[in-house]
């Protein structure tokens, strides 16, 4: 029995949700290999190949996969599905878009966002915004997952597998035409150790400057509520929650934020939350470990000043 | 051209649902149902679509009991101009959902279907990539602009890390994110309008699906329970007991 990973990256690094999938196939148990699917990626495949665990890493490299557009990376993937019982990839944007095609034309269910294997056929994920843990067996020949990669930790380094290249190449029917990233010099909000997240308190996009300094200060990530974005204080990408990114850093700072059940879905597995709100009533002090009930204009300078 | 919308009744977004005493499954019984937000939003751009004169046609399609003709009027009301209601079991997974939607859209042959992203019951975000896989057709998931443009849409996805803008001839499956727009709300006068719109009933067989089981549900948990927290009572005691008792700064 054979694990296939389809490696998260950006044409040049491998990103650190690939090293926690890895970590999940290595749950379920068998061999590991790791596609890598773009253009120009070599660097990907030698970090992929030095994942432990890892035994083989596949390489396909070439312009038609540039975009990493679903339809014919699926259709790859599907095409080297034959040798292997269980197809991974992290819930991120691109897990998400192309796996559920490949099980599709593997005429199998998918299990999303997976956080726990029970063993090779079951797996526990959330449904209903998190509020409940679902144990699913799965009875399909293949299974395909999409891993949720705050829930497992990351492999380390120190293997040294087998780079193989892929030659098939299956031309896309969509065009890529753009993309606006955002740039930040801060730790990725998937994978920061700490994130100071903004709600609709914040009142304007201006103060969000605030909380990038206090986030400097503690080397941490910034994120947001759904308010914040809708209200055009920050990008969408900044966005945690049911809908948003999903994290679990050591210690997640609320401030300014309701925590309506959805926002709560994206963040309540943080090992320490600290919620600042000015509302004695407000949901997140009930998942926060430590509540400060202040205006957040005074409470976060206090605390930049502390630190 | 015309657009295809499936829609699904989930537990209103704003309950927040309990597991059953005997892990069988979450509760549903009595409680508020509602058309699933992203689907709200999908009606929405097809509406739209329509208003600028790029759409002739929107037809929403539901998938389950009886009482999924609720939402289908709900969607109608809001602008949806027919309703295709296939009667089956209210738990299907995903690729049952996709198999039945294809065979749908092979009668109908829309030139655009625009789905939620996800159902915020089963948190899946499956069906519309999965559509779009068994029609061998392009998609554009997670979209927060679309333009048509021609024989073809430009649409705006959110990715992580920003946004991507895509081309994809049609026909073609969207999948529709929070920002793509604002849904509206049902006007009464519109609501009274829904009730004499054509709803046509199919059932599996008639579309000459066969379905198989995939999955079995072995039990639902409540999620581990966080320990009550403290109030702190100055920034002084959080940085304190941040520093000294959670060792995490």
């Amino acid at each position: 029995m054979s694990i296939l990973v389809l490696a998260e990256h950006d044409n040049s690094s491998l990103k650190l949700d690939s090293a926690k999938v890895v970590s999940a196939a290595a749950a379920i148990g068998g061999d590991v290999h790791v596609l890598v699917v773009g253009s120009q990626c070599d660097a990907v495949a030698k970090a992929a190949a030095s994942l432990s665990g890892v035994s083989k890493v596949l390489l396909a490299d070439n312009a038609v996969y540039s975009a990493h557009l679903a339809d014919n990376i699926a259709k790859l993937v599907v095409e080297l599905a034959g040798s292997y019982s269980h197809i991974l990839a992290p819930a991120s944007s691109m897990g998400k878009d192309t796996l559920p095609r490949v099980a599709a034309l593997l005429d199998v269910a998918q299990l999303s966002e997976v956080v726990k294997v029970m063993d090779a056929n079951t797996f526990v994920r959330p449904i209903y915004a998190g509020n409940a843990l679902a144990t699913v067996q799965s009875l399909d020949d293949k299974k395909v997952l999409t891993v949720r990669a705050s829930a497992f930790d990351a492999v380390s380094e120190g293997g040294s597998a087998a780079i193989e290249s892929v030659a098939v190449a299956i031309t896309s029917t969509t065009a890529f035409v753009s993309q606006e990233l955002s740039v930040s010099e801060r730790p990725e909000l998937g994978n920061a150790g700490i994130i100071v997240s903004g709600g609709r308190g914040m009142g304007s996009g201006e103060n969000f400057a605030l909380l990038e300094k206090l986030a400097d200060k503690l080397g941490a990530a910034v994120g947001a509520s759904r308010a914040a974005v809708d209200a055009g204080f920050v990008p969408n990408d900044l966005q945690v929650g049911q809908t948003g990114k999903i994290v679990a850093p050591n210690l997640y700072i609320a401030v300014g934020i309701s925590g309506a059940i959805q926002h709560l879905a994206g963040m309540k597995d943080s090992k320490v939350i600290v919620a600042i709100n000015k509302d004695p009533e407000a949901p997140i002090f009930q998942v926060a470990d430590y509540a400060l009930e202040a205006d957040l204009f005074e409470a976060v300078p206090k605390l930049i000043d502390l630190l | 051209m015309k657009i295809l919308v499936p829609v699904k009744r989930v537990v209103d977004a704003n309950v927040k649902v309990r597991v059953k005493a005997d892990n069988t499954n979450v509760d549903t019984a009595n409680l508020k149902m509602a058309l699933n937000p992203f689907c709200e939003i999908a009606v929405e751009e097809a509406v739209r679509l329509k208003e600028a004169g790029h759409a002739t046609e929107i037809v929403v399609v539901s998938i389950g009991s009886k009482a999924v003709q609720e939402q289908m009027r709900t969607a109608m009301a809001l602008g949806a101009d027919r309703g295709i209601h296939v009667e089956a079991d209210d738990e299907l997974p995903a690729l049952s959902i996709a198999k039945l939607l294809k065979a749908v859209q092979d009668k109908e042959q829309a030139s655009l279907i625009l789905l939620g992203k996800q159902s915020i019951d089963g948190d899946n975000n499956q069906t519309g990539q999965m559509l779009a896989a068994l029609m061998d057709a392009p998609q554009a998931t997670f979209a927060s602009k679309v333009v048509v443009d021609g024989n073809a849409l430009t649409v705006t996805r959110e990715v992580d890390g920003g946004l991507q803008t895509l081309k994809l001839p049609l026909p073609a499956v969207v999948t529709t994110d929070l920002r793509l727009n604002e849904p509206r709300y049902a006007k009464l006068p519109d609501i009274m309008k829904a009730k004499k719109k054509p709803l046509d009933t199919l059932t599996v067989d008639a579309l000459g699906v066969t379905l198989k089981a995939h999955q079995k549900l072995l039990s639902v948990n409540a999620p581990a329970a966080r320990q009550a927290g403290i109030k702190v009572a100055s920034v002084e005691e959080l940085v304190e007991k941040l520093k000294n008792d959670a060792k995490v700064i």
